[in-house]
């Protein structure tokens, strides 16, 4: 009922191709910031920000940049977790080894040099596609982990094969607390959001998903194939690299390269096709769906059924209904979370009348 | 749109003897013909006689094993697809070769990629050039979508549209690309009558106002007489008559072809 756009003319192309063409989406975006930015640190717990809120950034991001990838151009990768382990290791060693560097700048380089990596795991996608680009892109996955683990250089020598991040300090202010390293977090995913909102509703995006849509047609356009798809990885790796550094940064802290392994990379795998393909809000929701969700039902497990069943039980209870979840909203919707916001938005426009 | 008022210039494309095979199957053996500017040249024949792989050797995406094709006085052995769209070529394709995620309007923005110099840094940040740019192209997309009249579908994603419609979003879509050589691959197959009309309207005022030149593959021999000024008939890879319309309807070579002969 409130939800509509009737009333809001557009008098020029400007305003009709604006990021949120409706008043009501620019209001609502404009209070879940003020609310990240502002509420959240305020009444969150440090366990709030520091063990649910931040990884759930960190994995938008990840999903974000994997979903430019396949969502939107199209090309399954299962290395996402091998470029997340790029970025960590590169800002590492960028940081221990010219420690002049502020640790933002290194972010940056740090998901350059993923992507530069990720070009290079994407040759392979001028000539195969689907399933079998997969299967390259598992070469990526595995050799990365391989590299991290087995070369000393990469972990500078470490006995354990663990790195710990040194203290990230920008003019002279340590991120050391939660709150401010929820809200580093937050600042770097709202603009690489934003970057990322930006390029799928330019050229480039439409190259992208014209490719993904239709190759051969693409070309006869004037899209050169190899040049788009390695954009695509370049740009999806400097996502995940950005993401790694942060994973190893601000969430963990000590890193061991096993914590980029394949499980990861299916883990954001899913969270984009149980969030929505080709859909940037989708990314968030699907990363909330995977992170938030087990601690939702854990806390409403304990609450209700608390004192009757055995932790054990209510353990595998909350995997049962987690995994019952997940078949649930694929049969429901399989183009995923966004798609189902996006058909709630269309009846919101004409509740109370059903047409 | 009487033919009297018709420029029709020089050689725009020739096809010089093209040879193309799959394997021991050969699609085109021998073909020559030309393009002239500004003229409509209908390319016609029996199923399996080579048409559409003629039009898929002249923008690219098959390479021909023998012959040259000369466009616009240079002269090429291959060439990739997204080379030849930048020297002016574009096409449609027998099955809907629409992006099928896309709205109808994105789908005919594809089209002016090529127009676009801004990259993807500036479209990152959606702001100063970049903007101008979308915002200008955009106006040219909508210049198409008021010339064939679709509207009311700007924002429709192309996969809901009826087939008519995708047809006609997919000629948008060439000719937002500005090209000099439009080859469509049968723009009315399966349409209705009404839907027929309103494409050969469409494809008759591109040309006259446009002055875009077009080679089309179409099987309504109504249609093809009616629009072409030319017509070029292929059978079994082999080019068996080229000529006006008028001729080609009287070649007993072509009449044989498509009725066949009692032995």
């Amino acid at each position: 009922m409130f939800y509509r756009e009737a009333g809001q003319f557009k008098a020029s192309y400007a305003a009709d191709q604006s990021i949120f063409p409706i008043a009501q989406d620019r209001f609502g975006v404009l209070v879940i910031l003020a609310v990240a930015f502002v509420f959240v640190p305020l009444v969150a717990n440090e366990y709030w920000l520091r063990s649910i809120l931040t990884p759930f950034l960190i994995f938008s991001l990840a999903a974000l940049g994997l979903n430019i990838l396949t969502g939107y151009a199209g090309q399954l990768s299962l290395g996402t977790a091998g470029f997340m382990a790029v970025g960590a290791f590169a800002a590492y060693n960028l940081q221990i080894r010219i420690p002049e560097i502020p640790f933002i700048l290194d972010f940056v380089l740090a998901g350059l040099i993923a992507a530069a990596v990720g070009i290079l795991f994407g040759l392979p996608s001028l000539r195969i596609k689907g399933f079998y680009l997969a299967v390259a892109t598992l070469a990526a996955q595995f050799f990365l982990e391989w590299l991290f683990t087995r070369v000393g250089w990469f972990t500078n020598y470490s006995s354990s094969g663990v790195i710990t991040a040194p203290p990230m300090v920008m003019f002279g202010f340590e991120f050391s607390g939660a709150q401010s390293r929820y809200l580093l977090t937050l600042s770097i995913v709202a603009v690489l959001a934003l970057a990322a909102k930006n390029m799928v509703r330019s050229e480039i995006g439409r190259a992208w998903m014209a490719v993904r849509d239709m190759d051969v047609a693409a070309e006869v356009i004037g899209i050169r194939l190899l040049h788009t798809k390695l954009l695509a990885f370049a740009v999806s790796s400097f996502y995940c690299g950005i993401a790694g550094a942060l994973w190893a940064y601000v969430y963990l802290g000590t890193v061991e390269p096993q914590a980029f392994d394949i499980f990861r990379s299916f883990e954001i795998l899913f969270m984009i096709i149980i969030g929505g393909l080709g859909s940037i809000l989708g990314s968030f929701l699907g990363a909330a769906f995977i992170v938030l969700l087990p601690i939702v039902l854990n806390n409403v497990s304990s609450i209700f059924a608390g004192g009757t069943l055995s932790a054990h039980t209510l353990s595998h209870l909350e995997l049962v209904i987690f995994g019952s979840l997940i078949i649930f909203f694929l049969i429901v919707e399989p183009a995923g979370l966004a798609r189902l916001w996006q058909i709630a938005k269309e009846k919101f426009r004409l509740w109370p009348f059903p047409y | 749109m009487s033919q009297a008022h018709k420029k029709i210039g020089d050689i725009m494309l020739k096809v010089e003897d093209i040879s193309l095979s799959f394997g021991g199957v050969r699609a085109l053996s021998g073909v020559s013909f030309d393009v002239r500017e500004h003229e409509i040249l209908a390319i016609i024949g029996p199923n399996g006689a080579g048409k559409s792989s003629m039009l898929n050797v002249i923008n690219g995406v098959y390479h021909p094993q023998e012959g040259a094709i000369t466009y616009k006085g240079s002269t090429r052995k291959q060439m990739r697809p997204h080379q030849a769209a930048k020297q002016g070529i574009a096409r449609t394709f027998q099955n809907i070769a629409l992006f099928k995620g896309m709205s109808t309007l994105d789908n005919i923005m594809t089209g002016r990629l090529l127009k676009m110099r801004r990259n993807f840094l500036w479209q990152a940040l959606y702001w100063g050039p970049a903007q101008k740019e979308e915002i200008e192209n955009r106006m040219v997309c909508e210049k198409i979508i008021d010339f064939l009249e679709i509207q009311a579908i700007r924002k429709t994603p192309v996969g809901r549209l009826p087939y008519g419609l995708q047809k006609r979003v997919e000629l948008g879509r060439a000719l937002a690309m500005e090209p000099d050589l439009l080859l469509l691959d049968e723009p009315m197959a399966g349409m209705n009558v009404e839907e027929k009309e309103d494409m050969c309207r469409f494809v008759l005022d591109v040309n006259d106002e446009f002055g875009t030149t077009i080679a089309l593959i179409e099987h309504d021999m109504g249609v093809v007489m009616d629009i072409s000024d030319r017509v070029m008939v292929l059978d079994y890879g082999r080019k068996i008559a080229d000529g006006s319309p008028d001729e080609v309807r009287a070649d007993q070579e072509v009449i044989d072809a498509y009725l066949g002969v009692s032995h």
